[in-house]
């Protein structure tokens, strides 16, 4: 009987978490508009929004290919984050001595800086190379400590069940230290989608000085030389769009491999 | 002597210790002799060592002296294999009613055409045959115990170890599965030894209690609940009933004081 108004409440709410954030974007973009018209501030110190649409626009053959360029990185990045992360744990999970012996030295890679590693790293390494290697820095630590974590995790009682009826290492990896970490790994996977993107940005501004990047990062260093800031603008967009997409697909990701079990995921009836 | 006495039981325990790392001395030459097709309980006070007792039957705990006794294999295909049923319903929350109850066949590499009738019919046994596609976040408690009992079920095993299953449970509930427990045990014939500190569940469901002392955990004495089955609500509140049930406190309370006999 009480189902009907709730459900209807629970409807409102998800329109009202959607059309808030939209309004807000809206009215900020509107009053931007209107201040730089109004008081006629030059492009070279705000563009208005329009003009950065028009742009995005205009300058789309030079920006889309800068795009791929780092949502290539971006994506290879993020999945050798997840194959190293991941990979790392279970090494970990298996051995105590390579735990002991490697934890510190991931952790030292994650603390360090990655704006401070990206230079050195760009005089030894090839310049793609160079970039891919600051993604997967700064984005496979999150995997490493949630995969561990997860796998740490697992219900001490199922480990005895799975001892009871003789189980093998591998049935246990697969049919139970896994599944039980895959809700820490998807979490762990959420975080590691936005920050290699960041890691692919900030190797490609340090490496921006060193040519021949073609990136949105290296495109908006490039175009602040030029004094080009419409530009700079619709390429901030761009990336923030990329880093926007990521986090929802990655989201929807999380939520299709748990809906059926995992409190996180599952929606409650008031 | 011992040794021709074991020949016929399902698992005896001789002389059983077990000293944990930190001193902790849970069970101190604890003599057990299981026969098949019993019902026998282990009935004593928290941390009696009762549940370590039962984890070394199954083979998850190592006694540190002592012998467990295996005369017979406890399957029909001459394996060793245990059907253990925890407090917890310990249910893997990441599959169906189904998947988990399959779970002992699917770790002996049983083919699914094999597996399906045989989990079909433990579901069936425990009153959940709708329930096969079920994650196991959407059950009761109760519910999720008897899918526990199930996944017991599927195996071949004949010796049913049950470490308190229904002790979270509410009364009512706790009631139904104790029913339900005795008319599969009744059907089955398994042997069960069933861990539990509920003086009436244990007399309500044993055909045998043996009552354990506290720390360190070891035989007090033995009550042999021979009232007929099947029982049933009228067992459980009959004159007999209530006189074993004062006999099995008794006993409990005069284990709780009994002294550790000093040892040499």
């Amino acid at each position: 009987m009480s189902e009907e108004p709730i459900r209807a409440q629970g409807r409102a709410e998800d329109v009202l978490r959607l059309a808030l954030p939209i309004m807000l974007l809206a009215l900020g973009v509107v009053a931007w508009e209107l201040v730089v018209q109004l008081k006629g501030i030059p492009p070279y110190v705000l563009p208005a929004p329009s003009l950065v649409f028009a742009t995005l626009v205009s300058d789309w053959s030079i920006l889309s290919e800068s795009l791929g360029v780092t949502l290539i990185t971006t994506l290879e990045g993020f999945v050798l984050a997840l194959i190293g992360g991941v990979g790392l744990a279970l090494l970990f999970n298996l051995s105590r001595l390579v735990e002991y012996s490697l934890y510190p030295y991931a952790v030292v890679l994650q603390v360090t800086p990655v704006v401070a590693i990206a230079p050195l790293l760009l005089i030894y390494l090839p310049q793609q190379a160079a970039v891919l290697a600051c993604a997967w820095i700064v984005a496979f630590f999150p995997v490493l400590a949630n995969t561990t974590l997860g796998l740490n995790s697992v219900d001490h009682n199922l480990v005895d069940l799975f001892r009871l009826y003789g189980a093998s290492r591998t049935q246990v990896l697969w049919r139970l230290k896994l599944p039980s970490a895959l809700p820490y790994i998807l979490g762990g996977l959420k975080i590691a989608g936005g920050l290699s993107l960041i890691g692919a940005v900030v190797a490609e501004i340090a490496a921006g000085a060193a040519g021949a990047g073609s990136g949105l990062a290296y495109r908006i260093s490039e175009s602040g030389y030029r004094l080009n800031i419409p530009r700079m603008f619709a390429a901030l967009v761009l990336l923030s769009v990329v880093g926007i997409l990521i986090y929802f697909a990655l989201s929807l990701l999380s939520h299709l491999m748990l809906r059926r079990w995992h409190e996180s995921a599952v929606s409650r009836e008031a | 002597m011992s040794t021709t006495a074991a020949t016929d039981c399902a698992v005896s325990l001789r002389a059983v210790g077990k000293r944990y790392a930190n001193g902790v001395v849970a069970l101190d030459r604890l003599d057990l002799d299981v026969r098949p097709g019993e019902f026998v309980s282990l009935l004593g006070p928290s941390g009696c060592g009762k549940s370590t007792a039962l984890r070394i039957i199954a083979g998850l705990s190592e006694s540190t002296s002592g012998a467990v006794i295996w005369p017979r294999p406890n399957t029909p295909q001459g394996a060793r294999e245990i059907g253990f049923v925890f407090q917890e319903p310990t249910l893997m929350p990441w599959t169906t009613v189904a998947g988990n109850v399959r779970l002992p066949l699917d770790l002996q590499h049983v083919d699914a055409a094999t597996a399906a009738p045989r989990v079909a019919a433990a579901l069936a046994r425990v009153g959940l045959a709708d329930f096969a596609d079920v994650y196991p976040r959407e059950l009761s408690g109760g519910m999720k115990m008897r899918v526990s009992i199930a996944r017991a079920l599927v195996t071949e095993s004949m010796l049913f170890l049950m470490d308190e299953p229904f002790a979270a449970l509410d009364e009512i509930t706790r009631f139904k599965l104790n029913d339900d427990l005795l008319s599969l045990w009744e059907s089955l014939r398994k042997t069960v030894v069933f861990v539990t500190h509920s003086v009436f569940e244990s007399v309500y469901l044993s055909s045998r209690i043996v009552v354990m002392t506290p720390r360190p955990g070891r035989v007090f004495t033995e009550l042999a609940i021979d009232a007929p089955y099947p029982r049933d609500q009228r067992f459980r509140t009959s004159a007999e009933y209530g006189a074993f049930c004062r006999r099995a406190s008794e006993a409990l309370a005069a284990a709780a004081e009994a002294k550790p006999e000093a040892r040499p």
